[in-house]
Order: structure tokens, then C-alpha cells, then sequence
């Protein structure tokens, strides 16, 4: 099991847990955040599954794909910890890792 | 005993599951329903011709939302339900099983069903359309029994995307488009050309011009006759030549429309209370130049049924979205962005033999939609320029060392 911190659209923050092998994009889809739209099912081929990496290991925001990385390009919230939640997978080192979800575009 | 509820959504996919959760976001207090034909609460439909067809994804995490997420959000869902009939002035539906149903407001998101061949042993056993999770588990039984003859009829993305698992699980695929040329519905030549090669590359017997004359067997499938009177021996065979819109009720019950039912910039149908939406539901899309037409895909299905949603929380906002669609095959990553079938001239961007390339349709000169197979970055910016309608130079555009951006005044 991997527990996340989620801040939300409206600022609260929740602790969620996935168990593993899961997607962040499938945990947070699973718990309650119906503003993550994750259109094309995790595929990384749309970037409605867009957060904020808050708190976690720099490995993290270091290895992403160039398609995931072209695809964040597309929003107009883009930061330096964007990801794509759907291309996160849950691993025991990354229990605890807090995230924001961004704004739809 | 009659029951009513405020929200009837007819059809638990994509559109209708959307739509119950918008509503519920939105705050919407009223009591809602979702009648679906099938056994499953609302899942994902694009793996079934990918990922969970090569059984790379188990179904469990398909799911749109967790089984509790329905009951907790106070949404019925009245499954292995089919809605036969519709009464719009009574503001009533009769269910499958003859339960009498009354609704303040209907969304009617029943997609539509694979069309089936019309030639002699279309129904034998063993042919199999890519709609549903039983299409799927069946077809996957199948494979598992050791069929590995498989003929695929239709060259649209379904049969490409499921010829493309097949081929990788280790079955002789044989693939039979009627027309000169896969893909010729949604793309253009540069298109079709490049991913017929792709497919007779990966071991496909891929064919164009050629039409099905009659499935052979007796009680199960055998043989595929073709229409210049070869026979292809088979052990299944997929058909995935379209779908026909789900809405003989409503039809009967008045809406207009000829293919689907037809609405208007909100969604609506011309009966009272009654919305379509997703794939069985006709409206004037402003990206092919105001023509009345269906737009099959998830986005397009989402998108409609957030605007209904909103509608019914009392927020009228006239549908408007930028049509988008992704096909996985192989390592080939297609996204298209906007419509390209009214096109008059066609653009390539990069190199073919590369496998990572876009073309850029144009009409009257502004850019009304991409194809872009592993060119991500064309897709993201590309969408810009359909959104605006830009009128790039074509020399300039032809140039893949330069960024789509540019073009974006």
C-alpha cells in the first residue's frame, strides 16, 4: 500500500493509499477526485490527468517520456513538478508523496 | 407501482457515466439513474481493442469509477437493461422486463451497436464484433482454445487496432477492407498507405478492394468467401465495419434525426426533456464547417455529456469542443486533433521511413485537422492552429524543423 497526500481543486488536502502497481491517475480516480478526467484511460495521448508533484523523490519529476513531456506542454499551468498522473506508478518509494491536482484547461 | 426519478440516463458508458458524475460534482440533488444494457457498471471502451484485449491491463482497472462509487453517490444503476420504449409526452420509459419508468429529464447516451455483415452466415458462430466485454472475453476465449486464424472484415481503427493485438499474440491475420483504402472514412492517403504497409510488415495479410461474399460453415464459422470468389479458411472472424446508432426508441417515439438523433448546440433533441449525447446523437459541428454529423469518441462523449450536465444544473453553455481521438497500434502512437474529411489539401511533415510524421489537413488554406503518428509535439501545437483556423504558408509548413508554434498567429 502507498499513501499520497492529494490537495484538491478547493484546497483541501486528503490522504488517500493505492495499492501498489496501481497508477497515481487510477488512485486518484479511484478516491473520490472526480475533477481528474484521465480521458484517453492512461494512455498518455491527452493530458487531462495533470498534477503537481509536492512533496517526493527527484527522481520523480526526472523520468518522464518526451511524449508525456510534449503533452504537458499543451497546458497552459504547466510548472516545473507537472506530470501526468497516468504515467506515475505506485512503488513503496513513494509513500507519502503529496501532490496538487491542476486546474482543467 | 410506477417509479420515477428526476435524471434518466439511458446507457452506462463513457457519455451516461459522465454525465451522472458531473451532475453529482455539480451538486444536483435529484435522483438519478443509469439503465445499461450490459452486466458491468461503466467501464472503459478504448482498451478492449488494446490493452485489455492483449491482456496487458486486467478489466478491474477499467472501471470508470469503484463499485461503491455508485451507491455512495446516490446513482442507480438498473444494469442488463435495455429501455424499449419512450413515451416523451407522459415522460415515461418502458425498461426491458416491462417496468414502466417516469424521468423529469432524459439523457439518452446508448451509443450504438457494431454493424453485422449482411451476406450469407453472418450469424454463424465464431464472428465476433469489438463493442463490449463479452465481445472481448469471447474473442479471448477463442484464443485460448487455440483458434489462430483469425479474419478481421474492416479496415476503420477497430479492426486495425484488434488485428494489431492478434498479430502480436501470434495469430495469421488476414484483413479485408471493401474500400480502395484502410482508414479512408477518418484520414487521408499518406495515412492509410503508411499503416497498410505498417500492418503487411508485422505479418498481416492486409487487403483493400475487396468485399466479403459470404461466411462459410456449418452452425461455426470456417471460411470467409470473398467477393473475387477466393476462400480464406478461418477458425473466428471480426467484424468491425461501424456501428449503428442505439436509437430505434426514441426515433419511435418522434425524435428527429436519419443517422442518430439530431441535436442542438445544448444537446437537445426535438422532444421534450430529452438530450442525446455520444455517439448516436447528430449535431452541426462547427469543426467540419457546420455539417450534421456523429463524432464517435470518448472525448467527444465525455465533453457532451459535462455540457448536458451543466445544462441540467441550470448552466446552458452551448457545446463546443475540439474533437480529438488517439490509436494505439504496434509502437505507433496516432492522435489525431479536429475533422479532416472535408479537406483539400493534405501537408506532410516528416519523414515516413522514420515512423514519426504528421499531415496537416487544410481547407481553403486554413488548417482544419492533423493526423500525427509519434510526433507528439505536432499534436499539441498542431491542435492551436485548428483552434484558430491558421493559414500557414504550405512551403513553411511542409518543413518538420519547424515547430507548428510558429504558424500560430
Amino acid at each position: 500500500m502507498t499513501n499520497i497526500h492529494v490537495i484538491g481543486l478547493d484546497g483541501a488536502e486528503k490522504i488517500i493509499s493505492s495499492k501498489d502497481g496501481a497508477t497515481l491517475m487510477e488512485a486518484l480516480r479511484d478516491n473520490g477526485f472526480d475533477e481528474v478526467l484521465a480521458l484517453c484511460s492512461g494512455c498518455c495521448s491527452c493530458a487531462t490527468c495533470h498534477v503537481y508533484i509536492e512533496a517526493g523523490p527527484s527522481t520523480l519529476l526526472q523520468c518522464m517520456s518526451d511524449d508525456e513531456n510534449d503533452l504537458l506542454d499543451s497546458s497552459d499551468h504547466r510548472q516545473p513538478n507537472s506530470r501526468l498522473s497516468c504515467q506515475v506508478s505506485l512503488t513503496d518509494d513513494l509513500d507519502s508523496i503529496r501532490v496538487r491536482l491542476a486546474p482543467a484547461d | 407501482m410506477r417509479q420515477a426519478v428526476d435524471v434518466l440516463i439511458v446507457g452506462g458508458g463513457h457519455a451516461g457515466a459522465q454525465c451522472a458524475i458531473t451532475l453529482r460534482q455539480g451538486g444536483f440533488a435529484g435522483s438519478i439513474a443509469i439503465v445499461g444494457r450490459e452486466n458491468e457498471p461503466p467501464y472503459e471502451r478504448p482498451p478492449l481493442s488494446k490493452e485489455y484485449f492483449a491482456r496487458e491491463k486486467a478489466f478491474d482497472r477499467l472501471y470508470i469509477r469503484p463499485q461503491a462509487f455508485w451507491a455512495e453517490k446516490d446513482i442507480a444503476l438498473i444494469l442488463g437493461t435495455e429501455v424499449v420504449s419512450v413515451d416523451a409526452q407522459a415522460h415515461t420509459a418502458l425498461l426491458s422486463g416491462g417496468r414502466t419508468m417516469g424521468y423529469g429529464q432524459m439523457v439518452w447516451a446508448a451509443g450504438g451497436d457494431p454493424r453485422q455483415l449482411s451476406c450469407q452466415g453472418a450469424d454463424l458462430a465464431g464472428v465476433y464484433g469489438v463493442r463490449t466485454r463479452a465481445d472481448c472475453d469471447a474473442l479471448m476465449g477463442e484464443i485460448d482454445g487455440g483458434a489462430r486464424r483469425i479474419a478481421v472484415v474492416g479496415g476503420g481503427y477497430i479492426g486495425l487496432e484488434a488485428a494489431a493485438v492478434l498479430t502480436k499474440l501470434g495469430c495469421h491475420v488476414t484483413l479485408l477492407e471493401a474500400a480502395p483504402r484502410v482508414l479512408a472514412r477518418v484520414s487521408g492517403t499518406e495515412i492509410s498507405t503508411f499503416y497498410e504497409a505498417q500492418h503487411r510488415a508485422h505479418g498481416v495479410d492486409l487487403r483493400t478492394d475487396v468485399g466479403v461474399a459470404a461466411l462459410i460453415g456449418e452452425g461455426r464459422v470456417t471460411g470467409v468467401e470473398l467477393t473475387d470468389g477466393e476462400v480464406i479458411t478461418v477458425d473466428a472472424v471480426i467484424v468491425g465495419i461501424g456501428i449503428a446508432p442505439a436509437v430505434a426508441p426514441l426515433t419511435a417515439a418522434g425524435a428527429a434525426g436519419v443517422n442518430g438523433v439530431n441535436v442542438d448546440e445544448f444537446c437537445r433533441t426535438s422532444l421534450p426533456d430529452i438530450f442525446a449525447v455520444g455517439d448516436c446523437a447528430a449535431f452541426s459541428c462547427a469543426f467540419a464547417g457546420g455539417k450534421l454529423m456523429r463524432v464517435e469518441s470518448v472525448q467527444n462523449a465525455n465533453e457532451q455529456a459535462n455540457c448536458v450536465a451543466k445544462a441540467i444544473l441550470g448552466e446552458m453553455k452551448p457545446f463546443h469542443a475540439t474533437p480529438w481521438f488517439w490509436s494505439n497500434q504496434y509502437d505507433l502512437k496516432l492522435q489525431t486533433v479536429g475533422i479532416s474529411s472535408d479537406y483539400d489539401q493534405a501537408v506532410l511533415r516528416g519523414d515516413l521511413a522514420a515512423r514519426s510524421f504528421s499531415v496537416v489537413y487544410l481547407k481553403a488554406n486554413r488548417v482544419i485537422a492533423l493526423d500525427c503518428v509519434n510526433t507528439v509535439k505536432d499534436y499539441v501545437q498542431g491542435r492551436k492552429l485548428v483552434e484558430a483556423g491558421a493559414t500557414p504558408d504550405i512551403g513553411a509548413l511542409a518543413d518538420p524543423a519547424r515547430s507548428l508554434k510558429e504558424f500560430n498567429l
